[in-house]
């Protein structure tokens, strides 16, 4: 099933990015994390006629993609796909919001243009700095980094247990759903009459590879409390990212850098 | 019906992020007193099933479509309201960081709206007031059918309010619920049907899966009705505190100025800024972000020259960006190759 198999390559390919070695990977987790929720804030904050502020904010997922050598194409494609329901909402703007806000050259903007936009770049961008974050860092990092903020032990063994095992379930329930679909042809699901029997069958394998592990875990000791393992404390450079990001995402938040630009760049051209 | 970051307000973000934590941190406190250890790899695994089994497509009769199911309500009957919601968290974030299927700022409002509304006010109110007497096959129907349909209708719901109140869709509210929750009524229709008949297997195959009396509402004489109340009370008074910042003072660093300077602009520049000042304004087309103008014209609506600003200024600052981006491309391929 190509839904299926989609998903497993993607998050693949998030967890291979994650073991490269670049500047961007060494940094600390949690100081990572921050500088995301930071940048993450400081772009949703803008009115939906503010676009030319929201410019200067590309500059983050480009440094990151450079320097922490990740391929843009696969969290191009996904950003895209994730896009499709803003940009659904979005489309009614145009419609609904007509009052004139700019004029370039001759050619009125309106309104409703401008917060659809301004919709999408701040779709794409917020998208694209979640992707970076996990392509930078990985989940078990991740995971370490969040328990440092005191997050409780118990969701974060969820959040990577539950990781972990959705490639393995994906992968098991792609090949039952493959071999219904081989013997129905024609069809575009599981037939109604085999919604039970089908989807009851793959819930009680769940259940039994539940107790499964949980014996499997029993003999290597478990006793209810999960230990993600220790991490480095941060160092000089983990701190310099995080105010270096600050201060920027500070300037192009507070400031206006397309007006000082353009002011300018308009005095040398006269 | 994930919402994404760009569909909210900091405000309308920051309030359901502490509604939902505060939820989770209840649920977790509850799993924990509650829970045995084997649960905690079921939970894991449950998870798991419910991100896999939303890829299922099941056909929809006489419509030659399909549809599938949002696992939210299953959750909640298997595990029970606290450990699913907990289970739903951690599927939401990983759906979330890996699948950018609603985003990190928007996960309070998606475990609010794909969350609680199923674990903590479909699944008590309906399914096990429907259920909890007698176990069976009709009853099990009805209720997952009422059950679903209610936690679907309550989420888009909160879709569409978290929306609107975020005010970066021109939707109007009655529109926007037009659109939303008739869709919903269907989708929750199937997932009702195909719920009802996968826990139907599953009553005639391991009953005893159903029949586990789900763990009342008290920790230590604190009701979740309780905890509940405490946390609107504070969602209302950070929403109220944040909302008035916004709009009283719209820019952070006018409110940042009034408060160091105590004026909200500062005063005109002296020494060399004024020197610099006076330069600056002989030599710019554009001061003050606008075309130079001889005569005093009238205020419009449209400002030309501000327009054509606003667009030079954007394309100067993606060209510099790209600038950017070039030399820190070239830096890195340089330092790879010695």
């Amino acid at each position: 099933m190509p839904k299926m198999k989609e998903s497993f390559f993607e998050i693949r390919i998030l967890d291979e990015l994650a073991l490269k070695e670049t500047i961007i990977h060494n940094l600390h987790p949690l100081s990572k994390l921050l500088v995301t929720v930071m940048y993450l804030v400081a772009v949703i904050s803008y009115d939906k006629y503010e676009i030319d502020k929201l410019l200067p904010f590309i500059s983050y997922p480009l440094f990151i993609f450079i320097l922490g050598e990740i391929p843009p194409a696969p969290l191009g494609k996904r950003m895209l796909i994730s896009m499709v329901f803003v940009a659904g909402l979005g489309m009614f703007n145009p419609f609904l919001d007509k009052t004139i806000k700019i004029m370039v050259g001759d050619i009125p903007i309106t309104g409703g243009w401008l917060s659809f936009l301004s919709l999408i770049i701040k779709s794409g961008l917020t998208i694209l700095a979640g992707l970076l974050l996990v392509a930078t860092t990985g989940v078990d990092r991740l995971a370490l980094g969040l328990r440092s903020l005191r997050v409780p032990s118990i969701l974060i063994f969820q959040l990577v247990m539950v990781f972990r095992y959705i490639t393995v379930f994906l992968e098991e329930i792609d090949k039952t759903y493959h071999a219904y679909m081989l013997r129905a042809p024609g069809q575009t699901g599981i037939h109604f009459r085999a919604w039970g029997p089908l989807g009851g069958q793959i819930l009680l394998r769940t259940f039994r590879r539940g107790e499964k592990i949980y014996e499997a875990m029993l003999l290597r000791g478990f006793g209810g409390e999960y230990h993600p393992g220790r991490l480095k404390r941060p160092v000089f450079k983990d701190l310099l990212y995080l105010l270096g990001w600050a201060i920027l995402f500070g300037v192009f938040r507070f400031g206006n850098i397309p007006a000082w630009l353009s002011t300018m760049g308009m005095g040398v051209i006269r | 019906m994930h919402m994404a970051d760009a569909l909210i307000s900091p405000l309308v973000g920051g309030v359901m992020w502490s509604l939902s934590a505060g939820i989770l941190g209840y649920s977790i406190k509850k799993v924990q007193k509650e829970l045995n250890h084997n649960k905690v790899p079921l939970m894991a695994v449950m998870g798991a099933f419910v991100f896999a089994a939303q890829m299922i497509n099941f056909a929809i009769p006489l419509t030659g479509s399909s549809g599938h199911i949002g696992g939210g309500i299953l959750l909640a009957i298997l595990l029970g309201p606290y450990a699913g919601f907990l289970t739903m968290a951690s599927v939401l974030m990983i759906q979330a960081l890996f699948f950018a299927d609603g985003g990190l700022l928007a996960l309070g409002c998606n475990l609010f709206n794909l969350g609680f509304f199923t674990c903590f006010i479909a699944y008590p109110l309906v399914y096990e007031a429907l259920v909890s007497k007698r176990f069976s096959q009709k009853g099990i129907l009805i209720a997952s059918l009422l059950t679903s349909i209610i936690g679907l209708q309550l989420g888009s719901l909160g879709v569409v309010l978290e929306t609107f109140l975020s005010g970066k869709t021109e939707l109007p509210l009655g529109s926007f619920l037009l659109l939303m929750q008739p869709i919903h009524l269907a989708i929750g229709i199937i997932e009702g049907l195909v719920t009802a008949a996968i826990l139907s297997y599953i009553y005639t195959e391991r009953r005893e899966l159903l029949e586990r009396k789900s763990p009342s509402g008290i920790i230590k004489g604190i009701s979740l009705r309780k905890v509940l109340l405490i946390l609107m009370v504070a969602a209302l008074v950070l929403g109220g505190i944040l909302s008035s910042f916004a709009s009283e003072k719209p820019d952070g660093l006018e409110w940042a100025i009034f408060h160091t300077s105590g004026k909200e602009e500062l005063g005109s520049p002296q020494g060399i800024h004024e020197v610099f000042s006076n330069l600056q304004e002989k030599t710019a087309v554009l001061p003050e972000y606008d075309f130079k103008t001889t005569s005093e014209a009238p205020s419009r609506i449209i400002n030309r020259g501000t327009s054509l600003a606003g667009v030079g200024g954007g394309l100067l600052t993606l060209l510099l960006i790209s600038l950017f981006g070039y030399l820190l491309y070239v830096y890195k391929q340089r330092k790879k190759n010695i």
